[in-house]
């Protein structure tokens, strides 16, 4: 121990200069903390600048005629507020936490390969530049939406080889290359860099997603790449492999695009599962109801999303018999998010609730969740999603999911993790005011859009029937409401971490390495590696979490 | 307390503290490997992805080859492949010389490989000149480059890790902290080979 010693003031200083020195954010710092946060900010900016596109489209729909942009452009806003909410936000987003949180979680004390993680984050602004450039290019940006099928998406009106749709391919396959490198990362980080006694079935559920989630990454991913290469080859090289006219097939892109892209939505909502199963137990005072359970269906949940990709080709000359499988399929899924959401349930069941903000989002985000799942499971059924198909209620209900469930899930955990990421407490009024806005704003926004779809209302329009213009309206303010929420969360974090009350070390006496550290962590996370011997959420037991550390 | 104590406790230290360096190193290339793999069983699937492409146009497009042409030249792909799958061979043989620290054999059979490498490089470009199809031919031309060109390009990046990776053996102690680039170029060329394999029988044998 005498011999440890005189090193220690030297670590202390080191750590005493991290709170100050803000340009590490700027820098290629290969700490996973930094990465974390750097994605989590960069992502941020995507999330707002995707949610100016969407407020600009519902200006136009509040009133039946078209009368604030032209159609042309109205397209091209629906396509970069999909395509930047999801690569340029959500993907990001959860790259973060993973990359903040995983390391902290395992006992790491860094990510696998930090470089190769530094990397992989500085391709976000690369490409998200790529997306924005497109603005300036003749023709403008990519109009054929996010999933760009063939034949629109080949059109190529401007006629030059520099046109919108090419950098959103560019885009879009510099975004596929990063999240590979950051799921390599993720899962070898998970699978070899655990501390000594976290055997599988003592890893938080959040590890257990998040290793869940990437592995999606690593076999999905690539099939969407192998479909945007020959899109770029069509629109740009003159091939013709989505030109039935020449022997070509469009169906095979929609293939291509949705075995990556619908377990694309797993990619994201797993993770969420984890934060959920994380934030549950702490605010609730029990232990996670049925942890082996809820960690294992995670990877139910893997299997089963390379499986049902084609109900979204229903409408796409479906055989019948692939129909009906692909539609029991879907119906599968509702079995381990099911078990999901009751051990969610029952954990929450009879505790001792504290209705932080971090809670309050994560109770929204399982109620949105739960009402997205019914939707889901309706539109899973052929003749109902036959009926439904490109209408609005197909677009309430990924709203549901995206909005409701995931960027709620996500609030709750940059609330709950906030103290530990910048040693600061955040303010609690209006992280509350934050909550109840999302929520209204949610609600106002993406529930009229089910009975406008059930009314017949088609999607991707700029003007519409006059019969459909009450519930558009409604729709309209729950967006401006939700472009409102966003206010108190900036006031809030930027004014906590400048001037918040210092966070204590585990400030919401939660269970888990990542409390047992200092807020923040120092470089190198831990002092010494540490042991563990308990499983997670031993709330209301009495044996600690670690040999060494306590907890 | 003997004088003799504090001496001995500091080597026992030392040693112990190098022990754990080394562990974490070995640690090191074992992660690196574990990654690469995982990397690679992604990759395999863009090249599925465009194999399950060729399958579904061979077996439902009507026009499937372009007009004026017969079907492709087998002879000369054969000895490529030939000589490919055999490299997978050669480079095995330079790895077990490096294992056992015979630096210039490894030297000889590496360089072996990159001319076999080279060689199938050669041998694609000479066959590309003489078809009367190109990428635009229809689907049947455009599955054709793209996926011997795809896979060329991998052909490509591995001929030049494993120039990387002779010039680098040539470094004084390169070797101290395992071999890893040498082992995961060798994959990378198990890998390559394994797919003109399928790709062979996809596209020569299957007309």
């Amino acid at each position: 121990m005498t011999q440890i010693a005189p090193e220690k003031p030297q670590t202390e200083a080191h750590s005493h200069e991290q709170p100050l020195s803000w340009r590490r954010y700027f820098s290629f710092s290969t700490d996973h903390k930094v990465i974390g946060i750097q994605y989590i900010v960069t992502a941020f900016f995507f999330f707002l600048l995707a949610g100016i596109f969407a407020m600009i489209m519902r200006g136009e729909l509040v009133t039946p005629p078209i009368d604030l942009v032209d159609r042309t452009v109205y397209n091209a806003l629906f396509t970069m507020h999909g395509t930047i909410m999801l690569f340029g936000w959500t993907f990001p987003v959860l790259a973060g936490l993973a990359n903040y949180l995983v390391p902290l979680m395992i006992g790491a004390r860094d990510m696998a390969f930090p470089r190769l993680n530094a990397v992989a984050f500085w391709m976000v602004p690369v490409f998200g530049f790529l997306f924005l450039f497109s603005f300036l290019v003749p023709g403008g940006p990519a109009q054929a939406g996010w999933w760009s099928y063939p034949p629109v998406s080949v059109q190529n009106p401007s006629g030059e080889w520099l046109n919108g749709e090419f950098l959103w391919l560019l885009a879009l396959t510099l975004s596929g290359v990063s999240s590979i490198m950051g799921a390599v990362n993720i899962v070898t980080t998970i699978v070899r860099m655990r501390c000594p006694g976290m055997s599988w079935f003592k890893m938080p559920v959040l590890v257990w997603t998040m290793l869940a989630a990437q592995i999606i990454q690593l076999f999905g991913l690539p099939a969407l790449t192998a479909g945007a290469v020959m899109l770029m080859c069509d629109l740009s090289f003159g091939t013709t492999f989505f030109d039935p006219a020449q022997g070509g097939d469009p169906v095979l892109f929609q293939h291509l695009f949705w075995f990556y892209s619908h377990p694309a939505v797993y990619v994201m909502i797993l993770p969420v599962f984890g934060i959920f199963s994380e934030v549950f137990p702490v605010y609730a005072r029990k232990p996670l109801f049925g942890y082996k359970v809820v960690a294992v269906s995670s990877f139910i949940i893997v299997a089963l999303s390379a499986v049902v990709w084609v109900h979204h080709m229903f409408a796409s000359d479906t055989p019948g018999w692939m129909r009906m499988l692909f539609m029991f399929s879907t119906m599968l899924i509702s079995v381990p998010t099911g078990i999901k959401v009751f051990a969610w349930v029952a954990t929450i069941w009879g505790g001792k609730l504290r209705l932080d903000t971090a809670m309050l989002f994560a109770l929204g985000g399982l109620i949105n969740f739960v009402f997205s799942g019914i939707t889901g499971i309706m539109l899973s059924s052929v003749p109902v999603d036959i009926h439904v198909n490109n209408t609005y209620f197909v677009v309430g209900h990924f709203h549901y999911v995206i909005y409701g469930a995931i960027v709620f899930g996500i609030y709750a955990g940059i609330y709950h993790w906030f103290p530990k990421m910048t040693g600061k407490m955040y303010y609690e009024g209006l992280g509350k005011l934050h909550f109840w806005l999302t929520f209204i704003g949610t609600t106002l926004n993406f529930l009229p859009m089910h009975p406008l779809g059930l009314m017949g209302m088609p999607r991707r329009v700029a003007s519409y029937d006059p019969e459909f213009a009450f519930w558009n309206v409604v729709a309209s303010i729950g967006a401006f409401l939700l472009g409102m929420s966003t206010i108190p969360f900036i006031l809030n974090v930027v004014a906590s971490w400048i001037a918040g009350k210092k966070a204590v070390d585990n400030p919401w006496r939660a269970i888990g390495l990542e409390w047992l550290v200092s807020s923040p962590p120092d470089v190198e996370n831990f002092e010494e590696i540490p042991i563990i011997v308990s499983e997670p959420y031993g709330y209301g037991k009495t044996e600690p979490l670690t040999e060494n550390m306590g907890g | 307390m003997t004088t003799l104590e504090p001496v001995i406790e500091k080597e026992r230290l030392h040693q112990s503290s190098h022990a754990i360096a080394h562990e974490h190193e070995h640690d090191e290339a074992g992660n690196s490997m574990f990654g690469f793999i995982v990397f690679l069983l992604s990759e395999s699937i863009i090249f599925l992805s465009f194999f399950a492409g060729y399958i579904l146009y061979k077996t439902t497009t009507s026009n499937w080859l372009p007009p004026g042409v017969e079907g492709l030249e087998v002879r000369d792909p054969t000895i490529n492949t030939v000589i490919l799958v055999s490299s997978s061979f050669v480079i095995y043989i330079a790895e077990r010389y490096l294992h056992n620290k015979n630096l210039w054999r490894f030297r000889f059979f590496w360089l072996l490989t990159m001319a076999m490498g080279s060689y199938f490089l050669y041998g694609q470009a000479v066959e590309w000149q003489s078809l009367k199809f190109g990428f635009t031919s229809g689907v049947f031309g455009g599955t054709f480059y793209l996926l011997t060109g795809f896979h060329g390009l991998h052909v490509f990046t591995g001929v030049l890790l494993q120039g990387i990776m002779l010039i680098r053996s040539f470094i004084p102690g390169n070797y101290e902290d395992g071999q890893f680039g040498v082992e995961a170029t060798s994959l990378f060329w198990h890998f390559v080979d394994v797919i003109w394999i399928i790709l062979f029988i996809l596209i020569y044998v299957w007309q």
